[in-house]
């Protein structure tokens, strides 16, 4: 047992699944003979050699197109993006082809693939290196969003996304791979990939976040508690098939919710998720559901980043909000 | 067929039978200009490799040391009817157009002076008043958008053509070659700049393209390309002169491919671990392209050092003052993440 860094604890993930498993492959850009923008493919090449640790072209579509085809053949390749952004020249490879093939085939074939990516803000870097597309991926029939919040969660989710038999889009929160440790074992024990995770019991409210908010409704929580607010906080973690029971219980138990997501709002994961609720958590509810979001415009410059990601205080505010409906 | 492959056959021709000749000099105003302007490009950017350092400049910086022959080179060959298009290692294209150093230097520490009201940074600047039409993140999206630029100077009929940049990363992006196809098809007035400087990213052109003569990648959609020591702004400047004059008289598309180094990092958080400091260092030392203009110049009289001491200081200057008037200039207001997104209806 070790105290690991999420990115460290996607690379002990990767190792463990390509070691036990020769049917791994990891491509994408700059993941062989140097290890990843993020270091989060470090030594894999020095250890499993280029055969199975493939540096790929800056060509997003055909590496995602190779990763359908390697699926279909059994293989279970895992696609590394550099930045979020550059997930959408993959998006035709990803809807039309990995997210189709087992319908297409009903059955006969499937994509096991996984295509990582370092998403969200938080780290002062402009578009295309800020960005929160999860919405996209999660509209997707045929494809799970997963998103890890913590170094053990990343290491558990992720090798149960390496041995799932769909096509897993996994989006590591860059702005926390390397902001906390914590204890992660080796054991090659994976999480479900259906399972929303309560990370703290409370009573009065529910804070519903996932990636890097997570850090932040825990923080908001620590604060409401000394005011005497019992907050509860959950991290949704597998956005799609999303653990619909899991977040009920929780509204049903505190009857007001507060969403909050890095993304923009307009057909975002919250605008889901409060349908969900309104659908059937209505009765249960106390108060409007409230969104704390960015805004629907691009991901500013940094100057501006802090406005546009929500912070602690625009939590605390969005849980006043709903607290004062009594 | 018969005619496809004539034409396939002629474009290889073109491509192939390219003899080096030592390219012709240009007059002592010209070579000082050359010069100037490289210099610029080599002060600015070393400024914004300090400015970054300090945490002004946010974000990525990708920045255009060694290349500058490149740029330069080529829109000494261009005219104010042209357009220019790029990727993300922008700043010495943006220079070259002749835009305004100080309201570079401000877009890159996001302020609101800055070409982009400090909203689009290193990677995001357009200039419609020279034709500079950005600055693009994504790897090669811009040669499309190229095309179509190349497209409406031709309906137009202005007599302009796009020199439309790109690198040898994104000479394996697949939206490429669906531009090339529409360009030699249409024979659209596009010069397609492929600055080969040898590394996508981490990774070196030899892992990552099956064929390095990256000229030759129009064969197939039979445009001529021909390729061209990037560390020779004569050179360059030469190779385009001919590009451009074989694009604007209705031929079709080119592709120059320019033989280029970058010193520094692909960006400023780059570690560099794939290549060594004796490669960069033998590059540097080598094969500068401002040392080896100001070694002609020498040599041809055109300029002393004393002359060259006096172009240095007023450069410099220049510099110092882009980074004063950048940080003397407010940030953006917070209200101004919400304009420009889409027009009020």
């Amino acid at each position: 047992m070790s105290a690991l860094t999420l990115v460290e604890a996607v690379r002990t993930a990767l190792a463990r699944a390509m070691d036990e498993d020769p049917t791994v492959l990891v491509l994408g850009e700059d993941v062989g003979k140097d290890g990843g923008v993020f270091r989060a493919t470090e030594g894999l090449f020095e250890r499993f050699g280029p055969e199975r640790v493939l540096d790929t072209p800056l060509s997003e579509a055909l590496f995602t197109g190779l990763a359908v085809g390697l699926g279909a053949q059994g293989f279970r390749p895992v696609v590394e993006f550099q930045f979020d952004g550059f997930m959408y020249p993959a998006l035709d490879q990803l809807v039309n082809h990995a997210g189709r093939l087992r319908s297409r085939t009903r059955g006969r074939l499937s994509c096991p693939i996984v295509l990582r990516a370092p998403y969200g803000g938080g780290i002062r870097a402009p578009e295309h290196h800020s960005e929160s597309p999860e919405a996209f991926f999660a509209h997707v029939p045929g494809v799970r969003t997963v998103i890890p919040s913590s170094p053990a969660r990343a290491y558990g989710l992720l090798l149960a996304a390496i041995r799932d038999p769909d096509p897993v889009v996994f989006l590591e929160p860059k702005r926390i791979y390397r902001a906390f440790r914590e204890e992660v074992v080796d054991d090659g024990k994976a999480l479900p990939l259906d399972r929303a995770f309560v990370l703290r019991q409370g009573r009065d409210l529910t804070l519903l976040a996932w990636g890097a908010m997570i850090p932040l409704c825990l923080e908001a929580a620590g604060r409401l508690a000394e005011e005497g607010v019992s907050a509860e906080v959950v991290d949704v973690a597998t956005l799609k098939p999303l653990d619909t029971a899991t977040i009920l219980d929780s509204v049903g138990k505190t009857g007001r919710c507060v969403i909050v997501h890095e993304a923009p709002p307009s057909y975002g994961p919250g605008a889901e998720i409060a349908a969900l609720l309104a659908v059937a958590g209505l009765f249960s509810l106390l108060a409007p559901v409230v969104r704390v979001t960015a805004f629907d415009v691009p991901t500013p410059l940094p100057r501006l980043e802090d406005l546009f990601l929500p912070a602690v205080a625009d939590i605390l505010e969005a849980c006043r909000t709903v607290l004062a409906h009594r | 067929m018969a005619s496809t492959a004539r034409a396939t056959k002629e474009a290889r021709k073109v491509a192939v039978e390219v003899v080096e000749p030592t390219p012709a000099i240009p007059s002592a105003e010209e070579l000082l200009k050359l010069y100037r302007e490289m210099l610029l490009i080599r002060r600015f950017e070393e400024k914004a490799g300090q400015l970054y350092g300090m945490g002004l400049i946010g974000g990525f910086c990708h920045l255009y040391i060694g290349q500058e022959a490149v740029a330069v080179g080529i829109q000494h060959a261009l005219t104010e009817k042209d357009s220019v298009i790029t990727g993300y290692r922008d700043h010495g294209h943006m220079l070259a157009c002749g835009m305004d150093p100080r309201r570079v230097m401000a877009e890159l520490t996001g302020r609101v002076t800055g070409y982009s009201k400090g909203k689009g940074g290193s990677m995001h600047m357009f200039a419609k008043e020279v034709r500079f039409y950005g600055g693009h993140g994504i790897v090669g999206a811009q040669v499309p958008l190229g095309t179509g630029i190349a497209f409406a100077h031709k309906y137009k009929k202005d007599g302009g053509i796009c020199a439309t940049y790109f690198g040898d990363g994104a000479a394996n992006q697949g939206q490429v070659y669906e531009a090339f196809n529409m360009a030699a098809l249409w024979k659209l007035p596009v010069l397609y700049v492929i600055e080969n400087n040898r590394y996508a990213m981490g990774t070196a052109a030899e892992r990552h393209a099956s064929t390095t003569s990256l000229f030759q990648r129009g064969l197939a959609f039979a445009i001529p390309g021909t390729q061209v020591d990037g560390m020779d702004v004569l050179a360059v400047r030469e190779k385009a002169l001919e590009a451009v004059r074989y694009v604007r008289e209705g031929n079709g598309p080119f592709v120059l491919e320019a033989l280029t180094y970058r010193y520094r990092g692909h960006s400023m958080s780059d570690p560099g671990k794939y290549r060594t400091k004796e490669e960069v260092q033998e590059m540097r030392e080598r094969h500068d392209p401002i040392d080896r203009l100001k070694n002609l110049m020498l040599e041809r009289g055109v300029a002393d050092e004393e002359r060259f001491k006096q172009i240095d200081k007023e450069i410099r200057d220049i510099c110092n003052e882009a980074a004063r008037f950048a940080q003397d200039s407010p940030e953006p207001d917070p209200s101004e993440l919400w304009t420009d997104v889409l027009v009020e209806s």
